[in-house]
């Protein structure tokens, strides 16, 4: 066979059912080789930075790697975003790209760029291939990389004569990568230590981030919960680990957390994490965070221990390994911490989250309260980058793993339609919810194009407030209201007929008492649907931590 | 304080990228970086030499382990180590300093290994300490050109040896199939011996 069908059948081999991308002429063989699979669906992207959200998105809803394929040069090039985003998340995901003739690279050939040098920092590994006999264990390493581990994208760069070169196929039942390795289980004694700090502590809290929903590890976490009573605070990326309306759960931390998290995380003497990295918007002042805190870390990736903060008992495992290990030793008889779940008790009744809701405005709180309610908190929901965004976190509630699919690390507007679309792929039962900016959307709105050809039924919500709000935000906060290139309104488009126009249901609300019908309307409807959501324009995001404040130094609501 | 890394790292193209283009990109300084076939042809060594605190060099090590391409790396500075540079010197010299000048070559055991009417160059191999030595006491002299390899080391304890091929096995699919496995283990160095290699006198 050919070089391109032994790719498409690695790919098959791989258990692969659906690839995103849009062809060209380094990747036509593949593209050929493509059309006669009956396993693999092909989706038709219409910019291949939404084939490699979407790709992600697939990855973040399942758990397998999304696959995209695309071309080389311009077409590798509009897929670094995605793989940066998906880096930055450790989402897995494998990116295939045409490449010029192994004869022709360097020499600037038509639509040649260095795309593995390009992609480096955004991968967490990246191949050219240079040999056609390589394709297939490479294909299973990549696989196996991205999936394993820290997961994250993975990178094949296929040169078109390799595509079209014959080959024997040899499925590798096994494949060694000498310089791999994943932790799995934690050290005993520092799980024992560990133990010890948990059994010692007074004001603990546990801090779970994207690597516990990457991991698997919610029946473990909440086990660990439910054993010890600790409060639980997640990051925008553990959201979903911990039902949010369990009586432990502090919801979200960070700059936009709530009161009681950033507090209970101040005053803690003991702070367990758990598959997160201190990301400065989870930290604020780092300088000034959790100051009386011992700090437990737990992660698989030992590059994330004591990077920014130092930790007293750190431990290297996969986060459902070592929390399963850690429930058998925790203590019953631990100090009693009652005191402590009694200040936070306070804390939340005195600072609950809360919005001015008036009259017939739209409260993007409040629509967004209402999606959560209508959805039972289990729609799979993806956003794009700005104030919607951090509402979203507030007031979803959020209550089943892999449930939040968006940007954290990178902040990546446009995030949102096309990982929907690739969520609902990964989860076709399932209700796929996208809370999207007017801003943000407007970055890969193309892609309704796709939704609508596909009948993919994502439901996509654009909280229009006219603005690149979250900019807006600071600006009015700190540069004196000078809204340098944050006004959205005057050119935004007519969103109804630009839905329609892609063969996509369009509805519009404007009324808080149209809020529940409208959701409810689009959900009911078969087949993709848009919202344009009207609301308040000059709204903020409350609770804020500047930054560079400590967490404690909170803006919050009258 | 100094750190010198030893990595044993896969003999393929873009190798040398992958880990030049992290260390600048994570902002890391390197001051010297060398890289060599090893006896097994698919592998090479690098031997990198960083001035930071602890905790970068802590950082370096860890996100260089986590480069697939890298098959071992290790802070061999407590290690007790042979450590040697080699360095080319063009000196400036006139029949008035030529013996000057050769004293010193003889006393570091150097080598002369090219002599001009106006200069003479030297080739001389040792530890950083004993290099930097010498070209201070050629300074007044005249340097005109230095070419420096940077640094390669050698532990003297039981050999930093890749690993066997055969470290990982995937026999399985399915999504999330984490399967541990075996190979790149970090050896600790060996805490509280002085690098040696300073024998030069
Ligand atoms: C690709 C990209 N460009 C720019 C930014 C900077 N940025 C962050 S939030 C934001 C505004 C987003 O506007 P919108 O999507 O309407 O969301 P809103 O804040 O209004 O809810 C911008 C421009 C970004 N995060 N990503
Ligand atoms: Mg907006």
């Amino acid at each position: 066979m050919t070089g391109a069908q032994a790719m498409i059948k690695a790919l098959e081999m791989e258990g692969v059912d659906t690839i995103f991308g849009l062809p060209g002429g380094a990747i036509l063989p593949t593209f050929d080789a493509l059309y006669d699979s009956k396993q693999i669906k092909f989706i038709l992207v219409r910019h291949e930075q939404g084939a490699s959200h979407m790709a992600d998105g697939y990855g973040r809803a399942t758990g397998k790697p999304g696959v995209c394929l695309v071309t080389s040069g311009p077409a590798a090039t509009n897929t670094v975003t995605g793989l940066a985003t998906a880096f930055m998340d450790s989402a897995p995901m494998v990116c295939i790209t045409g490449q010029v003739a192994t004869t022709a690279i360097g020499s600037d050939a038509f639509q040649e760029a260095d795309v593995c040098g390009i992609t480096r920092p955004v991968t967490k590994h990246n191949y050219l291939i240079r040999d056609v006999r390589d394709i297939v264990r490479t294909v299973r390493e990549a696989f196996y990389i991205a999936r394993t581990g820290r997961p994250g994208p993975v990178l094949i760069d296929f040169p078109v004569n390799i595509s079209r070169q014959t080959v024997e196929f040899e499925w590798p039942e096994e494949v060694h990568i000498r310089g791999y390795e994943i932790p799995s289980k934690g050290d005993k004694a520092q799980i024992q230590k560990a133990a010890e700090l948990i059994k010692d502590s007074k004001r603990p809290v546990l801090y779970v981030g994207g690597g516990a929903v990457g991991s698997g590890a919610n029946k473990e976490i909440f086990d660990f919960v439910e054993k010890t009573g600790i409060p639980i605070t997640t990051t925008v990326l553990g959201l979903g680990i911990f039902p949010e309306d369990h009586p432990d759960s502090l919801r979200m931390l960070g700059m936009h957390g709530t009161v009681y998290a950033n507090y209970s995380v101040q005053r803690s003497d003991l702070l367990i994490a758990v598959g997160a990295r201190f990301d400065d918007r989870v930290t604020g002042n780092i300088e000034k965070f959790c100051p009386h805190a011992k700090i437990i870390h737990i992660d698989i990736d030992p590059a994330s221990i004591s990077k920014t903060v130092k930790v007293d008992v750190s431990i290297v495992g996969d986060v459902r390994h070592v929390m399963k290990d850690l429930n058998k030793i925790v203590s019953d008889k631990r100090q009693d911490i009652t005191a402590w779940t009694d200040q936070i008790a306070e804390w939340k009744k005195k600072h609950p989250l809360k919005y001015k809701d008036s009259g017939d405005v739209i409260r993007q709180e409040y629509a967004i309260a209402k999606i959560g309610e209508v959805t039972k908190h289990k729609a799979v929901v993806t956003t794009g980058v700005g104030q919607h965004q951090m509402w979203a976190a507030q007031w979803y509630k959020f209550k089943a793993p892999r449930s939040m699919l968006t940007s954290g690390g990178l902040g990546t507007m446009g995030y949102g339609l096309p990982a929907a679309i690739g969520a609902q792929l990964g989860r076709p039962k399932e209700t796929v919810v996208c809370i999207d900016g007017d801003g943000s959307v407007q970055m890969t709105i193309c892609e309704l194009t796709t939704a609508a050809y596909y009948k993919i039924p994502v439901k996509l919500f654009i909280m229009d407030n006219e603005y690149h709000g979250m900019v807006r935000q600071w600006q009015q906060l700190f540069y004196n209201n000078r809204l340098s290139g944050s006004v959205l309104g005057p050119s935004n488009p007519d969103f109804l007929k630009l839905a329609e126009s892609h063969g996509v249901k369009a509805l519009r609300c404007d009324k808080k008492d149209d809020v529940v019908p409208t959701i409810q309307k689009a959900l009911e409807h078969d087949g993709p649907v848009l919202v344009h959501m009207v609301v308040a324009k000059e709204d903020n995001v409350y609770p804020m931590v500047p930054s560079g404040h400590a967490l404690d130094q909170v803006m919050d609501m009258a | 304080m100094k750190h010198i890394i030893s990595a044993l790292v896969e003999n393929h193209s873009g190798v040398l990228a992958r880990v030049s283009g992290l260390i600048s990109g994570r902002g890391f300084n390197i001051d010297s970086l060398a890289v060599g076939e090893t006896q097994d042809p698919d592998v090479s060594r690098m031997t990198i030499v960083t001035t930071g605190d602890d905790r970068v060099v802590e950082q370096i090590i860890k996100q260089l382990g986590k480069l697939i391409d890298v098959i071992k790396v290790v802070d061999i500075s407590e290690d007790e180590i042979i450590d040697r540079e080699l360095v080319l010197a063009k000196i400036s010299a006139n029949p008035a300093t030529r013996n000057d000048i050769m004293q010193i070559v003889n006393t570091f055991r150097a080598k002369v290994v090219d002599v001009n009417p106006k200069s003479l160059t030297i080739e001389v191999t040792g530890s950083e300490s004993k290099v930097d030595a010498m070209l201070e006491l050629l300074l007044p002299f005249g340097i005109l050109e230095v070419v420096r390899t940077g640094l390669v080391a050698i532990s003297r304890r039981a050999e930093l040896a890749a690993p066997e091929k055969i470290t990982a096995k995937t026999t399985r699919f399915s999504a999330g199939d984490e399967k541990p496995k075996a190979g790149k283990e970090k050896k600790k160095a060996a805490a509280g011996k002085k690098a040696i290699g300073d024998d030069w006198y």
